[in-house]
């Protein structure tokens, strides 16, 4: 088993392909990313690319697929490669399909000072599932990351924009219950 | 109490918002600058206050910024890295997010001060939040007329805008982050031309920390001088320490350069002791890249005289007893835990951060992982102990940017301080498995 590495280049671009539709920003979200490209000067709107990337994710299922990353590349008029290049190099974004709710809890030494490693180990048992895996009902994916940046608060995890912190095994089943009712229905 | 510049009025129910800062003397540097003073004199006053980047390297603000390239009809750019991701490190973080408009008010100030009409904040990824709360705040600034054009009536016109990272620890080094802020994948440059000369887009550029930019405003409202007199030495002003690890209190503390470390890790204003009653074993006192400490050499320096809290202070003895202020991202561990697991972790982050460019970082950072994994789940050799000081050697100041560094110091100085752990290691392989709950099971499996 090879770990999800920063540079993820076992990841074949093709593999990543579905018949998922042709995506398309709504005409609001369209006005968020003119927002984004005016902060740089003319010619330079490549420099958008990281924050619409991010959006897409949120707009697209979690995730960046070969079509949504090409639909990104035609909104900046530049090459798909150049898209490809920065989502394989950057770890936030998803080039595979996650669950609908991704775990990622912080496994760096302040965060392991104070147990980041049963709170993983709590998880894995909870959902049956290892690190890198998603539960069987396609809800929980669960990833480890390095440094959340939240070492005063450990251990914490990310889900989405929200870091969950001071956290414990109680807290977790808790945390696990409250988002499966969230996006059961979704 | 310690004198407080930064976090005075942290705790100001609304602090975030634009009256209630703005109440509390907020944005009175941009009056002061704008009106009274010539950029220059911002330069002056900056490198008057002795003000050293708050990032990790402890580079003098005023001498880089006096750098800066200035052809003419060529734009310049201001940076400001809010990338914080060096493990141990908070601090940004709890500024931003309680006290936005001390960022949003440093960069109008800095930016004025080296001619810059557009600048940017990279903030990390994963503080996506922590990005809406910062570009709310700049949204009222420009409502307010403190950015856009002719900044109260000044003639001076200034665009500030936030740009988010991806997780990559690579883009808080300052060449790294402006290829990232390019679009493209966070590979560092070769250097020179240093950033200020090309940056960029190609343009002279200055990169500074959050929390350097922060303190740019009292040293305006105050003056260079009476901000250099704070603190002791070289180390001057006041410095954020983000303190974690097995402490009584955890936290973000705005200290006084120059206070002891005892002080600091035992006194009640402070971090307020060792938590559950247990001894401290080590500390890691500027963000994982610096060089460990044993309990011995925390509160002491190797001649017995009271280590300080500054940039001179921890470094004391060099890297033979010392260790480095770095970003102030203090990690505290308690006799329980164990050194070789925790330079393991540590080697597994800088192996997953490498960029991959360089081949002495990219393949060593994962040679030492490798070595270090076998050592903890007790299948290593004694020889593997002088193996890692070997890639050591082999990745330190042969690579395009410090990150290699980074990695090779903290197990250097594991090695240097606990040696006899590591081969405890290897001469009772069953014992130092049991010990740290065996291979858990989101361990990759041994090679």
């Amino acid at each position: 088993m090879q770990e999800n590495w920063t540079h993820k280049m076992s990841i074949s671009v093709t593999h990543n392909s579905t018949d998922q539709a042709e995506p398309q920003f709504s005409a609001e979200k369209m006005v968020e990313v003119q927002r984004f490209i005016n902060h740089y000067p003319e010619g330079k709107q490549k420099s958008a690319l990281m924050r619409i990337l991010h959006l897409a994710e949120e707009e697209f299922g979690g995730w960046l697929s070969v079509p949504t990353m090409n639909y990104v590349a035609g909104l900046l008029n530049i090459q798909p490669i150049e898209v490809y290049e920065v989502a394989t190099f950057y770890t936030m974004f998803n080039i595979e399909k996650p669950g609908k709710v991704v775990l990622e809890v912080c496994r760096t030494g302040p965060c392991m000072l104070v147990g980041s490693d049963q709170i993983i180990e709590h998880i894995e048992n909870k959902l049956d599932i290892k690190v890198g895996q998603t539960s069987a009902d396609g809800m929980f994916t669960l990833k480890t990351a390095e440094c959340l940046g939240a070492c005063g608060y450990g251990p914490m995890l990310q889900c989405g924009k929200h870091y969950h912190e001071h956290l414990t095994p109680a807290k977790v089943d808790e945390l696990l219950d409250t988002l499966r009712k969230e996006h059961s229905d979704k | 109490m310690g004198r407080k510049l930064l976090l005075e009025h942290i705790d100001v129910p609304g602090i975030e918002t634009f009256e209630v800062y703005r109440k509390n003397g907020g944005y009175r540097s941009v009056e002061k600058a704008l009106k009274t003073m010539s950029p220059q004199n911002v330069v002056e006053e900056v490198q008057a206050s002795g003000l050293r980047g708050r990032g990790g390297a402890g580079f003098p603000t005023g001498m880089k910024w006096s750098f800066l390239a200035k052809p003419e009809g060529v734009p310049r750019y201001l940076l400001c890295n809010a990338d914080e991701s060096e493990p141990g490190t908070f601090k940004d973080r709890y500024l931003m997010e309680k006290i936005p408009h001390l960022l949003v008010e440093g960069m109008i100030v800095s930016s004025y001060a080296l001619g810059c009409n557009q600048s940017y904040i990279y903030i990390r990824g994963e503080y996506m939040w922590v990005l809406e709360i910062v570009e709310k705040a700049i949204a009222e600034a420009y409502a307010n007329g403190f950015l856009g054009k002719n900044i109260l009536g000044s003639g001076y016109d200034l665009d500030l805008a936030i740009a988010p990272g991806g997780g990559a620890y690579i883009c808080g080094e300052e060449t790294a982050l402006i290829e990232s802020l390019e679009g493209k994948r966070g590979n560092p440059r070769i250097k020179p031309p240093f950033p200020a000369v090309r940056g960029l887009w190609g343009c002279p550029t200055v990169v500074n920390n959050v929390e350097s930019i922060a303190a740019v405003v009292p040293i305006v409202n105050d003056g260079g001088a009476e901000y250099a007199k704070i603190g002791i030495g070289k180390s001057t002003g006041t410095k954020l320490i983000s303190a974690c690890g097995n402490l009584v209190k955890p936290g973000v503390y705005e200290i006084e350069l120059g206070i002891t470390v005892e002080e600091f890790i035992y006194s009640d204003e402070w971090c307020g002791g060792i938590a559950n009653g247990k001894k401290i074993k080590a500390c890691v006192p500027g963000g994982s890249s610096v060089p460990i400490l044993p309990a011995n050499l925390i509160t002491k320096t190797a001649e017995g005289v009271d280590r300080l809290m500054s940039y001179e202070g921890l470094a004391e003895g060099g890297f033979a007893s010392g260790s480095m202020l770095g970003s102030g991202g203090f990690i505290v561990f308690d006799e329980d835990q164990c050194i070789v697991r925790n330079t393991w972790n540590f080697a597994r982050f800088y192996a997953h951060e490498s960029c991959g460019q360089c081949s002495p970082c990219r393949e060593g950072t994962g040679w030492m992982e490798k070595v270090l994994r076998r050592l903890e789940n007790g299948q290593g050799h004694m020889h593997d102990i002088d193996l890692l000081a070997e890639i050591n050697k082999k990745i330190e100041g042969n690579t395009i940017c410090p990150l290699g560094d980074a990695a090779a110091w903290p197990v250097a100085a594991a090695i240097r301080h606990f040696r006899e752990e590591f081969e405890w290691h290897v001469t009772h392989p069953d014992e130092a498995v049991k010990r740290n709950f065996g291979i858990a099971s989101n361990h990759m499996p041994l090679v």
